[in-house]
């Protein structure tokens, strides 16, 4: 069977439709199944759906995405009660070493990124993958400023990542490769994303795993945990109403 | 020992049309920025088809260095200081083999 390819990182315009569609067929014909998008909280069930029958038009499969940008891990607390419900992926932008622990901890939250232009923000070190690897969070790396950085900048970038990858790798840690890409220019393939993670040492087996099955485990958990039927994981309801007989 | 080779089909995604010329040293520079003079004596990169008006091209690399290319390839984000990027459409061991492969796939 072919394998299934995920962006949980397209940032289209969202107030451009005709943008939007462009990225999503993009997507399409570079080979991906499943996207996800950043929206903001004040979007409506409707503008989703929008989304979602763009999608289905350009036969990928959508799944909505909050980031997070808390200043204090009170306020991430807050916002996770708040929506994580009504979002398929959480990821937490982690800017500050408190936010990065308790996004690390909390099994509410997906995704872990960490801002790429400030290398002292990157808070992800033993500790931190040591936690979340309980917790089941991902760590996200967004290609686009590999790609998009000179010099060195991206010289310091790519020593962070070596790093992070090879944490994430010791304590077993799933990682998430995404475009965070805001133009069709910047869309790479799958398997082209997987040849960049080289350039932080990434072996082969990890690198396609990270844009295909860490992203759609993380979706498909969710849906699962998101549906009426999910009790506890692993107990859903299979059967309700009439013909259900009480013993 | 023969050194083995792989052959890349390669399409430019840009508005721009560029020469054969001006698409290798986008190459040649995108290669030298992330592994350098060194490597960029071992990936033994060659043109050997290019057609400006489909915006497709087929390299020759040496096999180990296969993913570099891919790598340093998809780092292209401009060629002549205009947005431009590539894309590999298919990977083969014989020129023969690629041209059956995209002929089959029929995609330019």
């Amino acid at each position: 069977m072919r394998r299934a390819f995920a962006d949980l990182h397209l940032m289209p315009d969202l107030s451009s439709v005709e943008q939007t569609r462009q990225m999503f067929l993009k997507a399409s014909a570079l080979g991906y199944r499943l996207i996800a998008t950043p929206l903001p909280t004040s979007f409506s069930e409707n503008h989703i759906q929008r989304l979602r029958g763009i999608s289905q038009e350009t036969a990928l499969d959508f799944a909505s995405r909050l980031d997070l940008k808390p200043k204090t891990p009170k306020e991430l607390l807050y916002h996770l009660r708040k929506f994580r419900r009504k979002f398929e992926i959480i990821a937490v932008i982690c800017e500050s070493k408190t936010v990065a622990r308790q996004a690390a901890k909390d099994h509410r939250v997906d995704l872990l990124n960490f801002p790429a232009l400030d290398p002292h923000k990157r808070f992800f070190d033993k500790a931190e993958a040591e936690l979340a690897s309980k917790s089941l969070a991902a760590l996200e790396i967004d290609i686009k400023p590999l790609i998009t950085l000179k010099g060195s900048s991206k010289i310091r970038l790519l020593s962070a990542l070596r790093r992070e990858a090879s944490i994430a790798k010791d304590f077993h840690m799933p990682i998430v490769i995404s475009s965070g890409a805001t133009t069709e220019l910047l869309m790479r393939k799958p398997l082209e994303i997987a040849a960049l993670t080289s350039l932080f040492d990434l072996d082969r087996s990890m690198a396609v795993d990270a844009v295909s099955k860490n992203p759609l485990a993380i979706v498909k958990r969710n849906r699962e945990k998101l549906s009426p039927n999910f009790i506890a994981p692993g107990i859903r309801l299979i059967r309700r109403g009439s013909d259900c007989h009480e013993s | 020992m023969k050194v083995k080779r792989r052959y890349l089909a390669l399409k430019i995604d840009s508005t721009e049309k560029f020469d054969s010329r001006e698409f290798m040293d986008a190459v040649w520079s995108a290669f030298l920025r992330l592994y350098g003079e060194y490597g960029a004596s071992r990936v033994g990169l060659a043109l050997i088809d290019y057609d400006a008006e489909k915006k497709f091209a087929i390299i020759r690399v040496t096999h180990t260095e296969t993913t570099k290319v891919r790598a340093a390839v998809a780092s292209i984000t401009e060629i002549m200081a205009k947005p431009a990027a590539v894309h590999v459409l298919k990977v083969s061991g014989t020129l023969r083999a690629l041209r059956k492969k995209i002929n089959a796939s029929g995609r330019f």
